[in-house]
């Protein structure tokens, strides 16, 4: 029997010539990240692994960005414990607020810090943005990061896998967020609960890189271990010029075993929104127009890259925002906002009426930087909106792409891009 | 080991926003945060939870992000067991991580109601729903796992096979 993607990279981390669906085994592993609300836990466990230094202080990453710029003094007590670990253990790779930082799953593909074929641990649960790279790169809690940190290795169960079949091309307003949208639909917050989303397909060449991120980004909102993409040339091409380590390709056996397949047409996709409260809960744009809105958020680990800002400055340039709803655009990391600085989206955003954030995950798990009061609504282009998420437990969130953000921030109320721009 | 407790009984995906806000995570104090355990659910719960008390819920209990504050802030209110359809992968891996014993058993999770008192014994698996009589068995552990919660946790466990 053959093995999945995954499961390659994996036996490969585990110096086995093959692995099986539930099988245990330990790993070594690539890189091993923690932000700053997840460090702090693992750096109170990290003396329980009787290790004094890291096992290597270049393949840690840590990065303060979820309730940074620090939002009060015990979010900054926070940070403060994470910079003395980074400090004391010589952390090459910790990233410091307005110097290098961002949100973690922007930040770390844009430094060249994983390449394919890695296996990367992470204590944030959307650790698999990576797999669009063609690494095996999953979420993990602070006493898997303590042991990461400490022994350079984890267990992992042996993920089954689910192959989703990607054709066609994008039609204009259809980005990787609604692909995702559509397959969480599809298969349910758990309908690939410990498994792989093992991506393939002629359509793959038409899904940009950002797309990927994206798609890979919310694998675990249909509760996957982890989403990965074959490396292909645009893959290679984003390495490169990020500077990655040398990649190591790995590719599903022919006679891989799969749990399920699953097709999805792109060209068929619509904008989709997902309702409250779960990421499941799918309309496309045509069943979903007309909500009332009081908020927007734009950026993210999810949707917060370059490209994003780009098709919402396409879509908000020479509109206004609708006077009662409050746009908050966030670059995901300090270089995403220089370039968006340098392409004039910035100043579209601002005269539009969006306030411009720094890097920061704030809203999007209801830090800071626009929490909801009781009865609001908000469309967002992150990736979860469960009850009470982004604030008061009576509030609504509907997860969106960038242009249904765009477009709506400008109607006022869940709004079709096609229609906006026409 | 042996448990008993009276039954806090949710529903399917309970995801860890609802189990510990991120409003209240500038803190790794477990103790601090079991003050607002389940506070988005169950507003009562951490005023009215007692040592020993046990949660059961649906399928994917612990969906959505990856903090160890969940299973902690579960364990540090005091609870004794969390019985489940099935968890979430990440918060699954925590709770062993920590030591906070949970099991997988459908039939219990349909049947049990809430403020049934229901005993656990960890080395049989199995469940008895004290108030309805009910008996159930969950799913044995993997060897691996067994070893990881006979050890009290990944540290300790590490130390075993090093």
């Amino acid at each position: 029997m053959g093995m999945t993607m995954t499961q390659k990279i994996l036996a490969r981390h585990a110096a086995k010539s093959e692995v099986h669906a539930g099988e245990l085994i330990l790993a070594n592993l690539d890189l091993v990240l923690g932000n700053d609300i997840t460090t702090p836990v693992a750096v109170g466990e990290f003396p329980k692994f009787s290790r004094k230094c890291v096992f290597d202080k270049d393949k840690i990453a840590l990065v303060p960005d979820h309730f940074t710029p620090n939002k009060d003094i015990k979010a900054a007590a926070q940070c403060a414990t994470m910079r003395n670990f980074a400090n004391e253990q010589h952390i090459t790779n910790y990233f410091e607020v307005g110097h290098d930082c961002g949100v973690e799953h922007a930040l770390l593909p844009e430094t060249g810090l994983v390449t394919a074929g890695d296996c990367v641990i992470g204590a944030d649960s959307h650790t698999c943005t990576y797999g669009a790279l063609g690494a095996f790169s999953t979420g993990i809690g602070s006493t898997d990061m303590a042991c990461g940190m400490a022994t350079g290795k984890t267990w992992f169960k042996v993920p089954a896998a689910i192959k989703v079949v990607v054709i066609g091309a994008k039609p204009k307003w259809v980005s990787g967020k609604d692909l995702v949208l559509h397959l969480i639909g599809m298969i349910g917050v758990d309908g690939a609960r410990y498994m792989s989303l093992e991506f393939t397909g002629d359509g793959i060449a038409n899904l940009t890189m950002d797309d990927r991120f994206t798609i890979a980004n919310m694998a675990i909102e249909a509760g996957a271990k982890n989403g990965i993409f074959p490396v292909d040339a645009a893959c290679l091409e984003y390495l490169k010029e990020h500077g990655a380590k040398e990649p190591v390709i790995e590719t599903a056996d022919a006679d891989a075993e799969y749990v399920r397949t699953i097709e999805i047409d792109l060209s068929s996709l619509r904008p989709t929104v997902a309702f409250p409260h779960l990421p499941e809960n799918t309309k496309t744009i045509d069943e979903a127009k007309g909500i009332k809105i009081d908020q927007v958020v734009i950026g993210s680990c999810t949707n917060g890259r370059i490209s994003d800002l780009a098709i919402a400055a396409e879509i908000i340039k020479g509109r206004k925002v609708a006077r009662h709803v409050r746009a908050i655009v966030i670059p995901a990391t300090q270089k995403i906002w220089l370039e968006a600085l340098e392409k004039g989206y910035l100043k579209t955003f601002a005269e539009a009426g969006c306030v411009v954030s720094t890097p920061t995950c704030g809203p999007c798990l209801g830090g800071y930087m626009g929490i909801l009061a009781k009865g609001e609504r908000a469309v967002t282009t992150t990736n979860r909106n469960f009850v009470g998420r982004m604030g008061h437990i009576e509030s609504e969130i509907y997860l969106a792409s960038p242009a249904v953000a765009a477009a709506s921030a400008i109607k006022g109320e869940i709004a079709d891009p096609e229609e906006v721009c026409k | 080991m042996k448990i008993e407790g009276s039954v806090f009984k949710y529903g399917d995906n309970v995801d860890t926003d609802v189990i510990i806000p991120a409003r209240y995570l500038n803190t790794p104090d477990m103790g601090e945060l079991a003050r607002h355990c389940m506070e988005d659910i169950d507003a009562a719960f951490a005023s009215s939870v007692k040592p020993g008390d046990i949660i059961v819920a649906g399928r994917n209990f612990g969906c959505g992000s990856s903090r160890e504050h969940a299973p902690a802030s579960i364990k540090a209110a005091g609870v004794s067991c969390v019985i489940a359809s099935t968890f979430a992968r990440i918060f699954y891996r925590n709770a062993l991580n920590i030591g906070l014993p949970i099991l997988e058993c459908p039939e219990a999770a349909e049947a049990i109601a809430k403020g049934d008192r229901v005993s656990v014994d960890f080395d049989t698996g199995k469940i008895v729903d004290e108030t309805t009589g009910k008996v159930f068995s969950a799913e044995p552990f993997p060897p691996f796992m067994q070893d990881l919660i006979r050890a009290g946790g990944l540290a300790a466990y590490m130390k075993t096979i090093e």
